[in-house]
């Protein structure tokens, strides 16, 4: 009997070691260990034996099939591991053939810098409000103490839709109406659309983007003013950009300045986009004037205010380095998607 | 206005550098466009004189002329120039030497042209003999004396003398851009007080005594203004035994660096103490004003006169007319008359330096379409109080130049006489409105520099501005001097206090979540003008009287194609899609948001509606019908819009017939979308097929829910039954679709179509369609019973309703 243990011992190592696969090493399990393998027909055989014969082979058949669970354990590794080896061989791609293409669409780039200008307020405590497209004289010069007689009112500049009613050349009718709508603290920007009489070429276009910003509330200074856009500059065009404030005249403030950053392409230094200069030119702002104010009955003792402009397409032709702004307006889909 | 520096330098002190000078001066407010510097690019030119010339012996039009350039020997250079003559000072462009340029006839080059010599139809030239353009001078500004010929030069000099140095051809312009609330500025005076402020210097005023008067003015001509209104003031000086020549060179330079040509010693003398005081002056021809008599009055309606341009206008009675006794002599600060023009024998002359209203003059130039010099001044409006002073300077530049005799007093009509009111400043407001604190003196220092007289004590500072400054008129005006003179620099830089809630209106949150949706579904963003033209409506097929026809009309559009308001957004989509088509895109997913216009029926004065619209377009591979229903579905479920009902639609003009739906929600429209009509895609040049879909945004608004809320996963498990319907073709996928979801009652948790089929095994006129059905119930694991119950009433209610035919699954 041992004899016959060590021959199925025997076998199974010489077996194994020719098995390449799972499924031979399975076979060679069955062979041995399955229920009509050769170790189960000897133990079945036992019943014929003494019960300390019984034990003993008893003992050895364990110690067999202990030893031939461990090799088939082996074994069974070693062809899986194997069989693993050439399926990944098999299958094996090209890494560097394509993706499959999935487009996400890309917006507009004024939306873009309309919302990069837009977070950088919302994140100074600013709301958003709009105005219409479509003004009256009232709202658009009126109330923002541009004289009958400004050159801006003439037909040559800006489009009528009646007498009274035109579209309108700026953001600031957004102030006004604000201001009558509102009671202070007032804190808004106002991004949107506005037309003028030019014709359109490489740097003019009769309709673009505004961004109109007021802030009325007790004690405004015109530190203020400059705290809050120097604020604006560093976060759109970068912390190391400066700011300059130069004096400057609109209707509806006093007094009035116009804003340059410092070169955020070439540093100061003296470029091409800059003009040589080393400053670009960014936004209009001043101190509200009181008769700008006087709209919103407002005690003009009591509050103070700072308001600007700026206007969309040109930081978005200076922050992309787009030289044309009639692009904006084509459409082109090879165009658009350079923003993703 | 353009300022040559050397000339301000007559009116204040500049130390500093130009470019300081540029840079301090922009900071205190006077804002610059260019720096141009005379004299640049002229490099060994000089000064020749002609001593002799002769016939060229190959050319008709050629001269040879012998030139003292200083050397032993004169050079030979030869010239085309008729203009030259013996004993002419010129400026010779020497064998190496560089020019400007542009040279004669030819177009400008960059860097100029450098001169070297030689042969001329055989006859050797050392040089050339330069005119104005070529050494630099934009036409507009060369003397009239020598405009097409060679540079004849005023007065004598030594021959050989660098031609720069000998002319002081050689200043740096600065081209201030001064804003419409500054008109003092629009004059070298006006300037040079802003420069003396800047800089703390002392302004000197120009010579203005005449050392020598003979006879009065009133003895040759008196004045009356009968439109008070329209004319402040009329000051009127005399001067008799006028020479009429060429300014000296020195008067003729000036004005060459201030952009203005030289004519002759009258006219520039008029334009130089324009330029100085920014007042218009006029010179007549006493001869012409007959009855010794200026009478300022308006135009007789209809009457005709024909200004010094020679072209007869018509003029109305609302425009201001000089007149003599008898006859109009001058537009009244626009143009004088060609009747009383200053002539080559013009012996005495009427000096005018009048103040006209603004807005008069306004008019008047707008509606004869006649702009001037004068014009322009007179309309950003100008200190009546400088008449007498400029009249005073014409008179005394008159006579420093010799050019006349100059009458004692002035005859000057100024019956309400312009004086400021002093406002009150209070110290306290402006460093409050400033954010800064600075003194009393401080302040007082500012606008004493300005020539403003400052009065009162303490807080209160009651500053009188000179009446040249026109643009101050209560306190904040003041406080804007204070700012630009202390610095805007040096202001402190601090953060307003105070919060405020932060806020924006639903619909930009509904419009930024539909773009970044829209764009997560593969679609490029469109901006598109607002204002169209009104033929976009035909070329999508509009209906007649429909409400896309109601139009906000420009009065003054650029053109056709942009004079009305947008009603709807798919001309421009489609514009942009043939545009894209055209360019060889092979394929484009766009949209765009924005406002559309109504016309206010009722009363056309009131602001139109503006409403937002959204449209979303594709063409190309794989783009369908359903490609474009999957993107606007899934927009619409993000903003919260589920159960999206479309209705086929079969007359609107836009879409294809037989593919095209109109979308509604509750009853609600939302929009329409289809397959472009193929005609309108012909029009725009879309060769291929093309999906489109307008939303009204503004029902989208209305109806969005943005809230989000949690409900349990299931915990029970689902059966699902799948099922196929044998269907006639008219029977449509959302009526099946009802009626399963009306019969499968709360069990029924879903209903997805999988197949529609049609071909083999399929009758003509039929369609197969797949659906699975899933049951779950929140509560409990349900049992087959209870399912087939549901499921077979589901069945029966098809079979009934749309006489569908069970096929095996």
């Amino acid at each position: 009997m041992q004899i016959q243990l060590n021959n199925i011992l025997q076998q199974v190592k010489d077996e194994l070691a020719k098995a390449a696969t799972v499924a031979e090493t399975d076979s060679i399990r069955v062979k041995a260990l399955g229920k009509k393998g050769q170790l189960t027909e000897i133990l079945r055989g036992m019943g014929k034996l003494s019960p300390e014969e019984k034990k003993e082979l008893g003992q050895a058949a364990n110690a067999v099939r202990a030893e031939i669970e461990k090799l088939l354990e082996e074994k069974f590794a070693q062809v899986k591991e194997s069989a693993r080896k050439a399926q990944f061989k098999l299958e094996t791609i090209d890494v560097t053939e394509p993706g499959v293409p999935y487009n996400i669409g890309t917006k507009h780039p004024l939306t873009i810098t309309i919302e990069e200008i837009s977070r950088v307020f919302k994140s100074m405590g600013f709301s958003i409000a709009e105005g219409p497209e479509v003004e009256t004289v009232f709202f658009n010069f009126d109330a923002l103490n541009a004289g009958p007689n400004h050159p801006a009112r003439d037909m040559t500049d800006t489009f009528y839709i009646t007498e009274k009613t035109l579209l309108r050349t700026q953001t600031s009718p957004v102030q006004a109406r604000t201001l009558m709508a509102q009671k202070p603290p007032i804190k808004i920007i106002s991004p949107g659309r506005c037309f003028r009489c030019d014709t359109p070429d490489a740097t003019h276009s009769p309709m673009f983007h505004q961004v109109e910003g007021l802030v009325v509330d007790e004690g405004i200074t015109m530190a203020d003013l400059k705290g809050t856009l120097d604020t604006f500059a560093k976060q759109m065009f970068g912390s190391e950009v400066r700011t300059k404030f130069r004096p400057h005249h609109f209707p509806f403030t006093e007094p009035s300045a116009e804003m340059d950053v410092s070169c955020f392409k070439c540093g100061g230094k003296g470029c091409r986009v800059c003009k040589g200069s080393g400053w670009i030119e960014i936004l209009g702002c001043g101190m509200v004037h009181p008769n700008v104010l006087d709209v919103g009955k407002l005690d003009t003792e009591k509050y103070t205010g700072f308001a600007f402009g700026m206007g969309v397409e040109r930081i978005a032709m200076l922050k992309y380095g787009v030289d044309d702004i009639r692009l904006f307006y084509d459409n082109d889909m090879r165009f658009i998607n350079q923003f993703k | 206005m353009l300022v040559p520096v050397e000339w301000l330098k007559d009116y204040t002190d500049v130390k500093v550098s130009v470019n300081e000078f540029c840079d301090r001066m922009i900071m205190s407010g006077s804002n610059l466009e260019t720096v141009e510097y005379f004299g640049e690019g002229i490099e060994g030119v000089v000064v020749g004189k002609i001593e002799k010339i002769e016939k060229h012996p190959d050319a008709d039009k050629l001269v040879v002329c012998s030139v003292n350039v200083g050397q032993e020997e004169p050079v030979q250079i030869v010239t085309g120039a008729t203009n030259v003559f013996e004993g002419a000072y010129v400026p010779v462009a020497l064998h190496g030497s560089h020019i400007p340029g542009p040279l004669h006839g030819q177009p400008k080059t960059e860097g100029g042209v450098k001169i070297k010599k030689g042969k001329l139809r055989g006859v050797e030239s050392f040089g050339m003999l330069c005119s104005a353009g070529e050494l630099g001078l934009d036409d507009k500004v060369v003397p009239i004396a020598h405009r097409d010929g060679i540079w004849i030069m005023e007065g004598e000099y030594t021959p050989g003398m660098d031609f720069v140095e000998a002319t002081g051809l050689k200043s740096a312009v600065v081209d201030f851009e001064i804003t419409p609330n500054r008109p003092d500025c629009l004059a070298m005076i006006g300037m040079a007080r802003e420069s003396a402020a800047t800089f703390g210097e002392k302004l000197r005023y120009p010579d203005t005594k005449c050392e020598k008067e003979e006879g009065n003015a009133k003895d040759h001509i008196q004045v009356e203004i009968k439109r008070p209104d329209l004319c402040r003031r009329y000051v009127a000086r005399v001067v008799t035994d006028v020479k009429i020549a060429q300014s000296p060179w020195w008067l003729q330079k000036r004005l060459i660096f201030a952009g203005m040509r030289p004519i002759n010693n009258i006219v520039d003398i008029t334009n130089f103490v324009m330029l100085e005081y920014g007042q218009p002056l006029h010179a007549f021809d006493i001869r012409m004003v007959e009855g010794a008599k200026i009478v300022v009055d308006t135009a007789e309606k209809g009457e005709k006169f024909t200004t010094l341009d020679g072209t007869e206008r018509t003029l109305n009675d609302s425009m201001l007319l000089i007149k003599d006794a008898k006859k109009g002599v001058a537009l009244a600060g626009i143009m004088g008359g060609l009747n009383s023009e200053i002539e080559s024998d013009t012996n005495t002359v009427l000096i005018e330096s009048a103040n006209f209203n603004g807005d008069n003059i306004r008019a008047t130039s707008k509606k004869l379409t006649l702009r001037t010099e004068a014009s322009s001044r007179y309309e950003k409006g100008i200190d009546p109080n400088l008449c007498e002073a400029a009249a005073d300077r014409v008179c005394r530049l008159i006579e420093m130049l010799g050019a006349g005799k100059v009458c004692k007093g002035s005859v000057d009509v100024y019956p309400a006489p312009a004086v400021h009111k002093p406002v009150d400043v209070r110290v306290d407001r402006v460093n409050s409105v400033l954010g800064i604190n600075i003194s009393r003196e401080q302040m007082t220092g500012y606008f004493e520099s300005l020539e403003m007289k400052v009065e009162g004590e303490g807080n209160i500072m009651k500053v009188t501005p000179p009446t040249i400054r026109q643009d101050l008129e209560t306190e904040v005006d003041y406080i804007e001097e204070v700012a630009r003179l202390y610095g805007y620099d040096k202001m402190p830089v601090t953060i307003p206090a105070g919060n405020v809630q932060v806020t924006e209106p639903k619909v930009r949150t509904l419009r930024d979540m539909a773009r970044e949706i829209l764009c997560g579904l593969g679609a490029n963003e469109i901006q598109t003008y607002s204002f169209v033209s009104p033929k976009g409506v035909d070329n999508i097929r509009i209906a007649e009287d429909s409400w896309e026809r109601a139009f906000v009309r420009i009065i003054n559009p650029l053109g056709e194609e942009n004079s009305v308001m947008r009603t709807v957004l798919t001309p421009n989509m489609l514009e942009v899609l043939g545009r894209n088509y055209s360019r060889n895109l092979p394929a484009a997913r766009a949209f765009e948001i924005g406002n559309t216009f109504m016309a206010n029926l009722t009363d056309p004065e009131e602001l139109p509606s503006e409403q937002d619209a959204l449209c979303v377009a594709a063409y190309g591979e794989g783009e369908t019908f359903y490609t474009l229903k999957g993107i606007v579905v899934e927009l619409l479920n993000n903003l919260g819009i589920r159960d999206l009902e479309f209705t086929a639609e079969s007359e609107y003009g836009v879409y294809h017939p037989g593919r095209c739906a109109r979308i509604s929600y509750n009853g609600e429209e939302l929009g329409i979308m289809g397959e472009i009509h193929p005609d309108v895609a012909d029009k725009y040049g879309i060769g291929t097929r093309c999906y489109c879909c307008e939303i009204l945004f503004e029902a989208v608004v209305r109806n969005a829910n943005v809230e989000k809320a949690y409900k349990p996963l299931p915990k029970f498990p689902a059966t699902s039954r799948d099922i196929a319907l044998l269907v006639d073709e008219d029977v449509q996928v959302g009526t099946i679709e009802k009626i399963i979801a009306e019969n499968g009652g709360d069990i029924l948790e879903n209903v997805k179509l999988f197949d529609v089929y049609r071909g083999k095994q399929v009758a003509e006129g039929k369609k197969s369609v797949a659906f699975t059905l899933t049951y779950r119930a929140s509560d409990r694991t349900l049992t087959d019973e209870e399912v087939s119950g549901v499921h077979a009433k589901v069945l029966k209610q098809l079979e009934e309703k749309t006489k569908a035919t069970l096929r095996e699954m």
